[in-house]
């Protein structure tokens, strides 16, 4: 194994200790959730990153998983609620926002571009949409509430510490699921294919097949995110996987860089930070104009987001590499140009 | 080693530091709709909470008072994250709110789990809040849905002669309320509202064409029980396609926060019947004082308070008021504190109210139709005042729950 960095055991020690110097709300809500947006934002990273796919429906993939926990699971609302245990339910749940991913790959991967954006958008509004006025399934605009975490061994997983603990754990196991996958063939080809899928082709890669596996792998992501959701909210409606709450996600991955899989992570704590506390800074009736603009700013200033901020100040601040080892790298050969590839792998800087 | 010791130490100094401002204050949360289709309404609910305090001159129980706002969008997750964030981060031990219906469904539930907290409904209306699994710390001085329609089915059955009426209303619990409130009377006396015939929307939608495309021709009447953005576009596209049968207005279908806003389908509301917490032209000294310290207030506000400045209000004033009577004290947790709102009754801009034993208000409620006023406001004039509406109509608590969860389909009314 390769010598690994004294910055990141310092990011380790640091997200370790962090709930005990922080109260309840610093260690869920705070940092608990942007775990969990991270997560699901990383879902959107992969596919966009590594396989040059924005796909706008991985948050409705996550929501499907957690609408799955209280319909299996149970709930307090009186309407389905299987009343199966854990063991099978966050299984299955993840499983169907992995088919759910793969299927909207499906559709959308013999499109690039803004086109596959357009088809992956509607896919999450139909779902929304649909959510909101099933009321067999999804039970409506009110959906499901009452919904809580698994106590294995009369450990409360809700609770703030181990929930934390718990969503760090899942952020940690799938960036580096991440970043090995991204040197396996399989995460090759992918790059592969990003960069020039003829050439891809040619040498015998499913092109298809590749992107579909990618979407499915990235489904599993965002189930498993969309379950960490459901139990820090201990409820699910429509609200939760809503068109502005899609855009956050792609926000929060392009705030962050679509570089290296710890960028959505970096995009969801700046998110997080400001859609909480903009409002203590600013008059109440202007505070999304403060969270807009920092994003522009950001994005204005670094088009590879808070990573390629961090990589440009590193040099004057006498900081060694964090980013050299990157995952998700460009040919630099761009044939295709209608691909958003130019824009979100920055390998010439 | 060392960069890790110093950033700790600045993570730890920065939590602390967060934290412990503002100890000597008692911070009062609150929480409104400030995004989205219910923004307009959420405002003038942050009016009605700054209008309370500002009476108390920001001081209760002897302690000062410093108000932190919160902002949701109507979906019921982001509602609790802004009253999570207000209990749980800022040590607010008082949060007035939420505005909408769901979303008080969502803090009820929430409140549960914060049983030192005291949480004070906004204007959320939603039956269930208060009527089944109520929380023992969540205090509603405003009334709810059902009971702002006291007295308008019976209205619109022997005054106005509706037989048959459609209704359109927005698809979640504050307005499946509404329904619930207006059809029991209506149908108990002999009126219909087919099931096909009913039409639910979501919130902010924008095009109603197709639902009034769909309208049948052979009813008397279209209740609507649209709120904020919703009610201006449904009135204006339904003037424009030429419809002409008469409305019946939900609570906030034909409200400030709707008749103050331009455009063509304000002459024709004229005459539309509702019924609500408010009546803007009540003949009352209380009510007279209420709009006059609104209008000097905020001179950018609407013509009249609407219902959402109001219920804040009564909200805020009940925060305030059972502050008062503990002095201020709220180191037991607040249950003394929350002892004195179950038993208070005071005064409102609309008269007396007092809380029943699952602390939902008892209230009197106003039946009104709209009117162009002296300076071409159009306004709510009243028409009859029911007095002390309870969230039962008067019935045994076990007897009234029999009505079944209000929903699409309840009163069934075929």
């Amino acid at each position: 194994m390769k010598q690994v960095h004294p910055n990141w055991w310092l990011a380790a020690a640091l997200l370790v200790l962090y709930p005990f110097p922080a109260n309840d709300f610093f260690t869920v809500q705070i940092g608990a959730y942007s775990l969990i947006l991270g997560t699901i934002a990383l879902s959107l990273m992969i596919l966009a990153g590594y396989g040059g796919m924005v796909s706008l429906s991985q948050l409705t993939a996550a929501g499907l998983a957690a609408y799955m926990v209280p319909i299996l699971g149970t709930n307090t609302q009186g309407v389905l609620g299987f009343g199966w245990s854990y063991w099978f339910t966050l299984p299955v749940a993840v499983l169907t926002a992995a088919l759910f991913s793969a299927l909207v790959g499906l559709i959308a991967v013999r499109n690039s571009g803004i086109y596959m954006i357009m088809i992956t958008l509607a896919v999450a509004v139909s779902v929304f949409f649909f959510t909101r006025q099933n009321y067999e399934i999804f039970n409506g605009f009110t959906g499901y509430s009452g919904i809580e975490a698994p106590k294995p061994f009369g450990l409360d997983l809700r609770a703030p510490i181990p929930f934390y603990y718990l969503c760090l754990i899942v952020a940690v196991t799938f960036v580096l699921t991440t970043l090995y996958t991204a040197r396996t063939p399989f995460g090759l080809s992918l790059q592969a294919v990003r960069d020039n899928p003829r050439r891809a082709s040619a040498l015998g890669y499913s092109v298809p097949a590749v992107r579909i596996s990618a979407f499915f792998l990235a489904g599993i992501i965002a189930g498993v995110g969309g379950i960490m959701l459901v139990f820090l909210n201990g409820r699910i409606s429509p609200g939760t996987i809503g068109v502005d709450v899609v855009i956050d996600i792609l926000v929060i991955a392009v705030v962050g860089g679509l570089r290296h899989p710890i960028g959505p992570f970096l995009g969801a704590l700046a998110f997080v930070l400001l859609e909480n506390f903009a409002i203590d800074l600013i008059d109440r009736e202007r505070f999304n104009t403060v969270i807009g603009g920092a994003f522009l700013l950001i994005v204005l200033f670094s088009p590879d987001g808070l990573l390629g901020l961090w990589g440009r100040l590193k040099p004057q601040i006498g900081l060694a590499s964090m980013t050299t080892k990157r995952g998700s790298q460009s040919s630099g050969l761009d044939i295709e140009p209608n691909s958003l590839k130019g824009r979100l792998s920055n390998e010439n800087v | 080693m060392k960069t890790c010791r110093l950033l700790l130490g600045v993570a730890l100094a920065t939590n602390i530091s967060l934290t412990a401002a503002w100890a000597e204050d008692l911070k009062i949360g609150a929480v409104a709709v400030l995004e989205g289709a219910f923004a307009v309404l959420g405002e003038d609910g942050m009016r009605g909470v700054t209008l309370a305090l500002q009476e108390f001159d920001y001081t209760a129980g002897g302690r000062n008072i410093t108000l932190i706002t919160g902002s949701s969008d109507a979906s019921p997750d982001s509602a609790v994250r802004a009253t999570r964030k207000l209990v749980e981060q800022d040590g607010a031990p008082i949060v007035i709110g939420p505005l909408s219906g769901s979303e008080g469904l969502a803090i009820r539930d929430y409140a549960k789990t914060q049983p030192n907290a005291t949480f004070i409904n906004g204007v959320s209306a939603a039956q269930d809040t208060t009527l089944r699994e109520s929380a023992e710390n969540f205090f509603r001085f405003s009334t709810e849905g059902a009971q702002w329609m006291a007295g308008l089915g019976e209205y619109v059955y022997s005054e106005k002669g509706y037989r048959t009426v459609a209704v359109l209303a927005e698809d979640y619990s504050f307005p499946y309320t509404q329904v619930f409130g207006f059809l029991e009377p209506f149908c108990r006396m002999g009126g219909k509202a087919p099931q096909d015939a009913r039409f639910y929307v979501p919130i902010g939608n924008k095009d109603y064409s197709s639902v009034i495309a769909a309208l049948p021709d052979d009813v008397d009447a279209i209740y609507v029980a649209l709120g904020g953005a919703d009610a201006v576009n449904f009135l204006t596209q339904y003037e424009q396609a030429g419809g002409d049968l008469p409305l019946i207005g939900g609570s906030i279908t034909v409200d400030q926060t709707v008749l103050g806003s331009e455009g063509r389908a304000r002459d024709f509301v004229i005459g539309t019947p509702s019924a609500g917490p408010i009546s803007d032209t009540w003949d009352d000294p209380r009510w007279a004082e209420f709009v006059a310290a609104y209008q000097a207030a905020f001179p950018d506000g609407f013509p009249s308070p609407s219902l959402f400045a109001h219920g804040y209000y009564v909200n805020t004033k009940a925060a305030l008021l059972a502050l008062d009577k503990v002095d201020g004290n709220l180191s037991d947790g607040g249950n003394a504190y929350r002892d004195a709102l179950a038993s208070l009754s005071f005064e409102t801009p609309t008269g007396m109210v007092a809380l029943d034993e699952r602390r939902n208000a008892i209230a009197d409620i106003f039946l009104t139709e709209v009117i162009e006023g002296p300076d071409g406001n159009l306004l709510n004039s009243t028409i009859k005042i029911t007095p002390s509406v309870s969230q039962t109509f008067g019935l045994p608590y076990e007897e009234f729950l029999k009505y079944g969860p209000v929903s699409r389909e309840n009163p069934a009314c075929e």
